[in-house]
């Protein structure tokens, strides 16, 4: 038998594969039982209803994915309203992903959920522009990214997650900057800027030029960011970023990630996190590992490694 | 919708393909087995194919792919035009190979009830999408559109009766078309309208069964991401009960909306 209870700050779950933002529904409990997961992470709910980016709003490549969706939605209080009664039905812990166009629209939400039955945590998706610092995302910077945090962290009791960006230029600077204004783990790391053209028009395959690189080709990138902040910070990492099989999740877990988010996988293999699941404990198994936990931070540095603890 | 036997609607299987052979000059034809899928699978739904040749070469996602045969013996065809690297991928399946197929997936379409007769317009491979129809009830005539006689897929189609136009002559033209289905209409009304596969044709259908007051439904295509309704890459324009236009997902509300209440694409 493997243990994988995962705690993540206040919050046990009961295995440590879940969702990345974005790329999840309660579509999939048609194909597969979500109570099987260790959480269940939602798209980000915006303050305000949002219609999403123009069209083309996805471009493959030869192993990965751009996305410029836009984060298109009802809105916060059609979320609490409509969506919270069907995402109620599922037992495992529910993340609500949150974003928000400034520091203010950040706290109100998240006061919102922290009244709303039924949300375990909340995952702020700081990767979002920040109209306040001319569209620039928080996650970008540590005082901008602290600014968001503090500011959830103030609003709300709820078991606080930050999902942080590749584009930037200190991950690690933003990862303590997080930590410091209170959250309990980092998400590591939402989708790289990308672009492809379409070389017959001349123009960018997708309808808003650029957009969020993920899939295979991006996770040696997901998983450096991943290695770098465990070194930086003593709360939980959460890894994300091109994970497909129980291999990449091992790899990640080395790295310092106490669970893992699997994104793209799912529209390739719809049961891509139940497999990741079932590989995970099968290596554990074959190694003798007897808790998923041990895997956490093997690969790291041992020295420090123990600073960070 | 009834599920499979592992309690779940929609399954991921791989399926054995038993034909594999091209039509005419552009256009395929895969056959596999699958008889869970095949049961539960409705005239205008669709399946998420893994686009891959025995070799593993193909895209890096699935393509969206009506299935235009559902056949009673537990198999399902889909009819594809070769024309991108996820379609030639197919197109070089054989015999015994496998085809992963996510499905059956969307809404399919619906036929008033007591439907007697209906009519299909269909363009192109869009016929593959309408061609479940036949079969399924009511009388169907169709109404086929192709580049050229070479093009045309009668027999792919199955309807004993048929009208065919052409570019290569003349009679495909949107007043040409126009002055058939007003034939049509006035000499035996139809109970029901569908069409699929042009957008010229969907706007002059539109038109025609607003003004004779017939039901109608479009399938709509759109590229895709998940299939499943979560990642909101598939959506279109549609006007909402009220008259508002909604962006609603292809692969989840759709792929089959009403007539009026789609807009051009």
């Amino acid at each position: 038998m493997v243990r994988l209870a995962t705690r993540i700050g206040g919050l046990t779950l009961a295995n440590p594969v879940m969702p990345a933002s974005g790329t999840f529904g309660p579509e999939l409990a048609e194909v597969m039982d979500l109570d099987r997961l260790g959480a269940l992470v939602t798209k980000s709910v915006t303050p305000e209803a949002r219609t999403g980016n123009a069209l083309p709003r996805l471009a493959e490549t030869e192993n990965g994915l751009l996305n410029s969706i836009g984060i298109p939605g009802k809105g916060l209080a059609h979320f609490v309203a409509q969506a919270m009664p069907e995402w109620r039905r599922f037992r495992a812990p529910l993340v609500v992903s949150l974003s928000a166009p400034s520091v203010a629209e950040f706290a109100r939400a998240a006061a919102v959920l922290a009244a709303t039955p039924g949300v375990a945590a909340i995952e702020a998706n700081i990767s979002c522009p920040n109209l306040e610092e001319d569209g620039r995302a928080f996650a970008m910077l540590p005082e901008t990214a602290a600014a968001a945090v503090a500011a959830v962290r103030a609003a709300s009791a709820l078991p606080l997650w930050v999902k942080l960006s590749p584009n930037t230029a200190d991950i690690a600077a933003v990862a303590r900057a997080c930590e410091a204004a209170g959250a309990e783990a980092l998400v590591v790391a939402n989708t790289i800027l990308g672009l492809a053209i379409d070389i017959e028009t001349a123009r960018p395959r997708l309808g808003a030029g650029m957009g969020g690189f993920s899939g295979p080709a991006f996770k040696p990138i997901a998983l450096r960011l991943v290695w770098q902040c465990a070194q930086a910070v003593g709360i939980p990492i959460i890894g994300v970023g091109g994970i497909s099989t129980a291999e990449d999740a091992v790899e990640f877990m080395m790295a310092g990630a106490s669970a893992v988010q699997v994104g793209t996988a799912s529209f390739v293999q719809p049961t891509a996190m139940l497999d990741v699941l079932e590989g995970l404990v099968a290596f554990c198994a074959r190694r003798g590992i007897t808790d998923v936990a041990q895997l956490v931070g093997m690969a790291l540095p041992a020295r420090e490694r123990l600073a960070a603890e | 919708m009834d599920t499979a036997p592992s309690g779940f609607a929609i399954a991921q299987v791989a399926c054995p393909v038993l034909e594999s052979a091209p039509v005419g000059g552009r256009y395929h034809r895969l056959v596999v087995a699958a008889p869970g899928l095949a049961a539960r699978t409705r005239p205008g739904q669709f399946c998420h194919l893994l686009c891959r040749d025995a070799g593993g070469n193909g895209p890096f996602l699935r393509r969206p792919m009506s299935v235009w045969r559902i056949g009673a013996d537990g198999t399902l065809g889909f009819l594809l035009h070769v024309k991108g690297r996820g379609t030639a991928a197919l197109a070089r399946l054989r015999p015994g190979n496998a085809l992963d197929v996510v499905g059956p997936l969307g809404n399919g379409f619906s036929l008033p009830a007591g439907a007697r007769r209906v009519l299909v317009l269909a363009r192109g491979v869009g016929l593959a999408t309408l061609a479940p129809l036949v079969g399924s009830g009511p009388a169907v005539h169709a109404v086929l559109s192709a580049r050229a006689p070479e093009d045309l897929m009668a027999a792919e189609f199955g309807a004993s009766s048929f009208d065919a136009v052409f570019d290569s002559d003349g009679s495909s033209s949107p007043a040409a078309v126009e002055a058939l289905l007003r034939r049509r209409f006035e000499r035996e009304r139809p109970d029901a309208v569908f069409t699929c596969g042009s957008n010229r044709l969907f706007l002059l259908l539109q038109r025609l069964a607003a003004e004779y007051g017939i039901l109608g439904q479009v399938a709509l295509e759109q590229q895709m991401g998940c299939g499943l309704g979560m990642c909101f890459c598939c959506v279109r324009d549609i006007r909402d009960e009220d008259g508002h236009v909604t962006h609603q997902r292809v692969c989840r509300e759709g792929p089959v909306f009403d007539l009026q209440r789609a807009m051009s694409w």
